[in-house]
């Protein structure tokens, strides 16, 4: 056992090189993710018992229904939050290019697209900004809840406790993905991914970035959808 | 004894010898005081300092476990001095519930996480995982340094609980709800709480970092040669110990942070239908406070891998060294670990039996839990059969390791019983469950920390402890870990309760008076014997015997091809090449061989 001397071509797992052929900076961003993964895990299971066990639940589309500049009466169920996600889905699409652009050493492609990722990250927070502005003049905040349920009896608080906080950890995780991409804007506009040779940083930036995207489509369909 | 006399009485040819006995390292660059003691990006100096703040620590928890056992033990005397060092805490030479609370509060949970946590993993993680895997040091010294300064803001902060005028907090190590998130349900539960959620926090993101650097330096920075089943017990440990770190405190946080908003901002995740004395019915509705038991002990189970895990790789690697013998069962041993890894996660709920917990699901945790028999038997197995028949040399860390394998047969199999939902019932809550775990988990990690000290300390500081008081150390400790705890599971089987601030006003608990009073007795023996230890450690950082020789205790791992006191990059020159796994002892007549040595062409292959 493990006694006799390597005889095989090339072994990853060996030694003296990475098993995955990735620095340790990308091996310990795919751990953190899960990481995080396991803390957005236990929010929305937390938010999925809770909500089985209690007998009512309000109606996202009554409660998600207004866009800005709507009329009181403006009755157009999550299409706000339709084009919040869009948005957020295309960030992702740009930071791709900026990956990819990083791959091939294009550094005006890395510029443009880091830029486009960030305005889209930014136009997310500002929409979930609108939102919860919204909902607050309504009357909803953490402990408060001024919508039914949706067979029209009183709903606990949960609703828009959980919804707060989760979003809001959600929106907090995008705005740490938002400060990440002008550090990265920062330091190619500084020629500092050229003179390393490589544009590592985007990739792992990336990586974060898509994380926190795939996070929203099942924080968007806890809280919209079902 | 001397550690020569031990080692060498019945071997004492070999045919190694190490290339240099140089101990001056070269310099690479100039270091002051702030960067090498303070501020340091040393893997090692790192370990040094989570070994001693977790010391301070385990000083501190292990002298409340001290005040309040006095209060169980003589619940009758007064002790004048109690008022001088904890005030109002202490009126009249008697310590107040409240201060009692506080005191088990805060002692179960400094010794939990902060010692064995901490203390534990952050300490030989640190220390063991580059020179083991043979590298420099960690994949990103720099984060290694924030994961401790993380734990010592934590330490700050959590000291500070202790000083607040309510005092800190004093629901429970396990911070359940309503108790937790009601600043008006008692006085701890006010700043104190506050306190110690902060702390917590910080704790987490503390052991994020550190677990983040142990899992990437361990995949990605292994030596040349050094395939994952060449590396020691002690790294598979610390690598399944940092997998269950990452994936369970972040769950812990998410609890946390809706206890937050339950505390300071009218939310209910964990309160319903409340009423306090004080305060009147509260407004919370539709909240659940097993919701919180099932994110706490989503981490809490792991928890306590994570503080048993070091324990077992390092006394698998010291028994293996000082018996002179391969590890039995390698790859076994390795698989149990990843299987205690996975079961750790699929059983919390056995935390939870009498919770109102359908008990159909029960069964299932039940199933769970015992499976996991299964992997610790299989380890307790390996080590007896490394034991047997071998050539033992009897060092302080090897006595050390033998009693980790006492105390985790003793606690193990209590274990057993409590998995059963069915015998919980009568025993939860009791002091069959203090007996319990304090055993398996709190003095068995305790004695591997112990061994992993006493083995390592000659690496650590280029001396060795002294040896007749570590067998000092050894005895007492173990006959009066036995002498506190054992008595504990008659007692629990009687129904005497955890937590209770006085059992004398009890008719049923009466006739444990005197056991009561010598479990107290025993107990602050055993905590000054500790302080002979610590004497026996910090006397011998600057006093102790020089070690002469790179390999003291002829093993074969890679951290004893480094220089008596290796500097920053552990290795002169070129970092070693593996060559063979590292439990090559007693092989084809030789006492050991070196991971470093190649395989000769005459060399048996088993």
């Amino acid at each position: 056992m493990a006694t006799t001397t390597a005889t095989a071509p090339v072994k990853y797992w060996s030694g003296g090189k990475s098993p995955f052929n990735v620095e340790y900076g990308k091996l310990m961003m795919w751990y953190f993710l899960m990481s995080d993964a396991f803390t957005f895990g236990a929010f929305l299971i937390a938010y999925g018992t809770t909500r089985f066990a209690t007998n009512g639940w309000p109606d996202p589309n009554k409660v998600f229904k207004s866009y800005p500049f709507a009329s009181e009466s403006a009755n157009a169920p999550l299409v706000f939050v339709s084009i919040m996600t869009f948005i957020l889905i295309i960030s992702s699409v740009t930071m791709v290019l900026a990956v990819h652009a990083g791959h091939k050493m294009d550094k005006k492609g890395v510029v443009k697209n880091l830029i486009l990722t960030i305005i889209g990250g930014l136009a997310f927070l500002g929409c979930q900004a609108w939102e919860w502005t919204h909902l607050h003049h309504e009357g909803a905040w953490w402990g408060q809840n001024p919508f039914p349920n949706a067979d029209g009896t009183v709903a606990t608080t949960n609703f828009t406790n959980f919804f707060f906080t989760i979003t809001g950890f959600h929106g907090f995780h995008v705005f740490s993905g938002v400060v990440i991409n002008v550090v990265m804007l920062i330091m190619t506009l500084n020629d500092k991914f050229e003179k390393r040779g490589h544009y590592l940083m985007i990739e792992k930036a990336g990586l974060y970035w898509h994380f926190v995207d795939l996070v929203w489509v099942f924080v968007f369909t806890c809280f919209y959808l079902i | 004894m001397s550690n020569e006399a031990i080692l060498h009485s019945s071997v004492v040819a070999h045919d190694h010898h190490d290339s240099h006995d140089d101990t001056h390292h070269e310099h690479h660059h100039h270091e002051t005081f702030i960067t090498k003691y303070v501020f340091s990006q040393d893997h090692k100096m790192i370990a040094k300092q989570f070994l001693i703040t977790g010391m301070f620590w385990a000083v501190l928890g292990g002298f409340m476990s001290v005040l309040f056992r006095l209060q169980l033990g003589y619940p009758d005397s007064t002790f004048p001095w109690l008022e001088d060092i904890i005030g109002k805490w202490g009126k009249g030479g008697h310590i107040s519930a409240e201060a009692y609370y506080a005191l088990v509060t805060t002692h179960g949970t400094v010794l939990v996480f902060f010692v064995l946590t901490a203390g534990l993993s952050g300490t030989f993680a640190n220390l063991l995982i580059p020179l083991q895997v043979g590298a420099r040091d960690m994949a990103s010294p720099f984060m290694n340094m924030l994961s401790y300064w993380f734990f010592f803001l934590a330490g700050l902060v959590m000291l500070s609980s202790i000083f607040v005028e309510t005092g800190p907090f004093s629901g429970g190590w396990t911070a359940y709800p309503p108790l937790s998130a009601l600043g008006s349900a008692s006085p701890g539960s006010k700043t104190g709480m506050d306190l110690w959620i902060i702390a917590m926090a910080l704790f987490v993101v503390s052991s994020l970092l550190g677990g983040l650097n142990y899992i990437a330096t361990i995949l990605n920075m292994r030596t040349k040669g050094m395939s994952m089943t060449r590396l020691p017990l002690t790294i598979w440990a610390l690598f399944f110990t940092a997998v269950l770190g990452v994936l369970s405190f972040p769950v812990l946080l998410s609890g946390f942070i809706l206890l937050i908003f339950d505390r300071n901002f009218g939310t209910s995740f964990y309160l319903s239908d409340i009423f306090v004395s004080s305060v009147g019915a509260l407004p919370n509705e539709g909240g659940s406070a097993i919701l919180f038991q099932h994110l706490f002990w989503f981490l809490g189970h792991p928890e306590v891998y994570i503080i048993l895990l070091p324990a077992m790789g390092m006394v698998s690697e010291i028994l293996s060294t000082n018996a002179r013998k391969p590890i039995f069962g390698y790859m076994a041993m390795v698989g149990s670990m990843f299987a205690i890894a996975i079961l750790a996660f699929l059983v919390w709920a056995h935390h939870m039996f009498v919770t109102g917990l359908n008990p159909f699901l029960g069964s299932i945790f039940v199933l769970l839990t015992l499976l996991i028999a299964v992997p610790s038997a299989i380890k307790v197995f390996n080590w007896i059969t490394t034991l047997w028949r071998g050539n033992i040399r009897f060092t302080p860390a090897m006595l050390f390791a033998i009693g980790f394998v006492s105390l985790f047969i003793s606690g193990g199999l209590t274990g057993i019983w409590l998995g059963n939902s069915a015998i919980d019932i009568h025993l939860h809550d009791t002091y069959f469950v203090i007996a319990h775990f304090h055993i398996v988990m709190g003095v068995a990690s305790m004695f591997g920390m112990f061994a992993g000290i006493y083995h390592w300390f000659p690496k650590m500081y280029g001396r060795y402890l002294n040896n007749n008081l570590g067998y000092i150390h050894f005895w007492l400790t173990m006959i009066g870990a036995y002498l506190i705890f054992w008595p504990m599971h008659y007692q629990g089987f009687a129904g005497m309760p955890r937590r209770y601030y006085d059992f004398s006003v009890w008719e049923s608990f009466k006739q444990f008076a005197d056991l009561n009073r010598f479990i107290s007795t025993v107990a602050t023996i055993v905590f000054f014997v500790q302080i002979m230890f610590l004497f026996n450690f910090f006397y011998s950082i600057f006093k102790g015997r020089k070690v002469t020789s790179t390999n003291p205790w002829s093993s074969n791992t890679l951290e004893w091809t480094t220089p008596i006191n290796p500097g920053h990059g552990n290795w002169v020159g070129e970092i070693p090449e593996v060559h063979r796994w590292a439990y090559d002892y007693g092989k084809d007549g030789k006492d050991f061989i070196p991971q470093t040595t190649p395989v000769g062409d005459d060399e048996s292959v088993h």
